[in-house]
């Protein structure tokens, strides 16, 4: 029995990162075990594999974290043969799980995106990767000669959208390939599927696909021998930050964020975790033990997002950190919602004030109400992650704020950053 | 116990339309704010009566046609 090989939370990861980058179409399906795919509608297949992938509970591992299944359920329902849409767009600058992902696995990834389309009905496969991402485009190109060759497969475009921070986002993205404007839309019921001219869109992320692909092949039961009840399976994560191993680890869900902040090796006492993404939330270290799962991260103020993990060190400044993150985040707004445009330029003026230990006696107060004005008032959850975060700022680094609102910053404010950013590294904060 | 369906009316303002130029909270400054940039802040909730023609005007008059009356069917213990 192949499932009893596997190493216990190595499920998407087998032949990497420690083996080599993907070992190609048959090494492959040696490694996994075969998986037919019916080229025809086949309803009873389909419904065998949707029952499997319902009963696994794996749910989108983008951010949303939405059931798969029930994604099929609602773009099925429109009666139009769908497009299958993969994002691999990881637009989120501390993440690298797709890249990753893609590199050593491509094969799994799309053989996820062939069942979805069987699945669904649809005839074709277009592959997102952001236009700076060319070794994760060439590998996937690489994969999708080799089942060409093979032959019997869908027929698979991979495209390459701008790699900004809210193309990735499932409107912008649909908006790009329907009219390459790759800015977020306004949608104001999320039940009525996207669509590609008159075509419903099965989006999904890279990595859920590649569970979906492990499911199809090895059922629910076997998924759910990792992680929770609640929330079963493994999950990649990217670790970064004050460690002394980062990088793309698969773990069980449900696991402590201590025992997987451990696995890389703090290099120091740590004074922040930022769980999710940039718009994502700080974790005190006092509650690391909350495990790596949607639900009870949700219950602390976190969220797991894209399974970003960033450890910072108490000689960083948590404030002057999450004022890079704002004005970052600024910086990718799409331009299109005046609270966007205005509240997170001003959020971040703030933040760096604070950082700076240079705020006038009102900041805090107006931090807290410039906030609570900008969430919710975007086409996209854009600002709103930006506002999560920051709140979770002052609650995690609530002395330092006080320190720094009083005119006493902390010494790590002007330390350099430990964060990742795609371009210049922002200076440090009150270096001036 | 029996049912009834009433229809309600509520404001949405579709935020990439909206320029601010900030007619709704002249019009109508009981559901209607400006936050500090000009942008509308709508009240969500149902529009009273009273206040139907004014939503209506508002609606009407905004020159990026960004704030939309929408109807909100909820149903009530009668």
């Amino acid at each position: 029995m192949t499932t009893a090989t596997l190493h216990r939370t190595e499920r998407l990861l087998r032949s990497g990162p420690d083996g080599p980058a993907d070992p190609g179409l048959a090494a492959h399906l040696a490694l996994h075990g075969p998986l037919s795919v019916p080229v025809r509608d086949d309803r009873e297949w389909s419904h065998a594999v949707w029952s499997e992938v319902a009963r696994s509970g794996l749910t989108g591992r983008g951010g949303g974290g939405f059931p798969a299944a029930v994604k099929w359920d609602a773009v099925t329902r429109s009666g139009r043969r769908p497009v299958v849409v993969v994002n691999a767009m990881e637009g989120e600058p501390a993440s690298a799980k797709d890249r990753v992902l893609l590199a050593w696995s491509p094969h799994l990834v799309l053989d996820g995106a062939e069942v979805a389309a069987a699945l669904s009905g649809a005839r074709k496969i277009v592959v997102c990767v952001a236009d700076d991402r060319d070794p994760t485009a060439r590998s996937v190109e690489r994969a999708v000669s080799e089942r060409a060759r093979a032959g019997g497969g869908r027929p698979v475009s991979v495209v390459r959208p701008p790699s900004r921070y809210v193309a990735g986002e499932e409107s912008a993205l649909v908006a790009w390939l329907e009219r390459g404007d790759a800015r977020p839309a306004l949608r104001i019921d999320k039940a009525v599927p996207l669509q590609v001219g008159r075509r419903p869109v099965l989006l999904h992320n890279a990595e859920t696909l590649a569970q979906v692909a492990l499911v199809a092949r090895h059922g629910a039961a076997w998924f759910r021998e990792l992680g929770t009840t609640d929330a079963p399976g493994s999950t990649l994560v990217t670790v970064s930050g004050a460690v002394r191993s980062p990088g793309v680890l698969e773990v069980e869900l449900g696991t402590p964020v201590e025992d997987l902040v451990a696995r890389v090796d703090p290099t120091h006492p740590i004074a922040g975790i930022l769980l999710g993404g940039y718009g994502g939330a700080w974790l005190h270290p006092a509650r690391a033990s909350v495990p790596f799962a949607s639900r009870p991260l949700t219950e602390v103020g976190a969220t797991l997002g894209v399974g970003i993990v960033v450890v910072v060190p108490t000689s960083s400044c948590g404030i002057a950190e999450t004022a890079r993150i704002a004005r970052y985040m600024a910086g990718e707004s799409a331009g299109q919602c005046g609270p966007c445009v205005f509240g997170l330029p001003a959020i971040a003026d703030d933040l760096e004030l604070l950082a700076a230990g240079r705020g006038d006696v009102g900041l805090v107060a107006r931090l807290d109400r410039r906030c609570g004005e900008v969430a919710g008032r975007g086409a996209c959850r854009h600002p709103d992650g930006v506002v999560r975060l920051v709140r979770s700022a002052l609650d995690v680094f609530g002395d330092d704020v006080r320190d720094h609102a009083s005119g006493h910053p902390c010494a790590g404010h002007a330390e350099p950053t430990v964060l990742q950013f795609p371009s210049a590294v922002p200076a440090p904060i009150g270096a001036a | 116990m029996s049912r009834s369906t009433a229809v309600r009316i509520r404001l949405r303002v579709d935020p990439v339309a909206c320029d601010a130029f900030g007619y709704c909270a002249e019009l109508l400054p009981e559901r209607v704010a400006l936050d500090e940039w000009g942008y509308p802040v709508v009240d969500g909730r149902p529009v009273e009566p009273h206040l139907l023609e004014l939503a209506t005007r508002a609606a009407a008059e905004c020159p990026r046609r960004a704030l939309h009356l929408e109807r909100v069917t909820d149903r009530a213990a009668a």
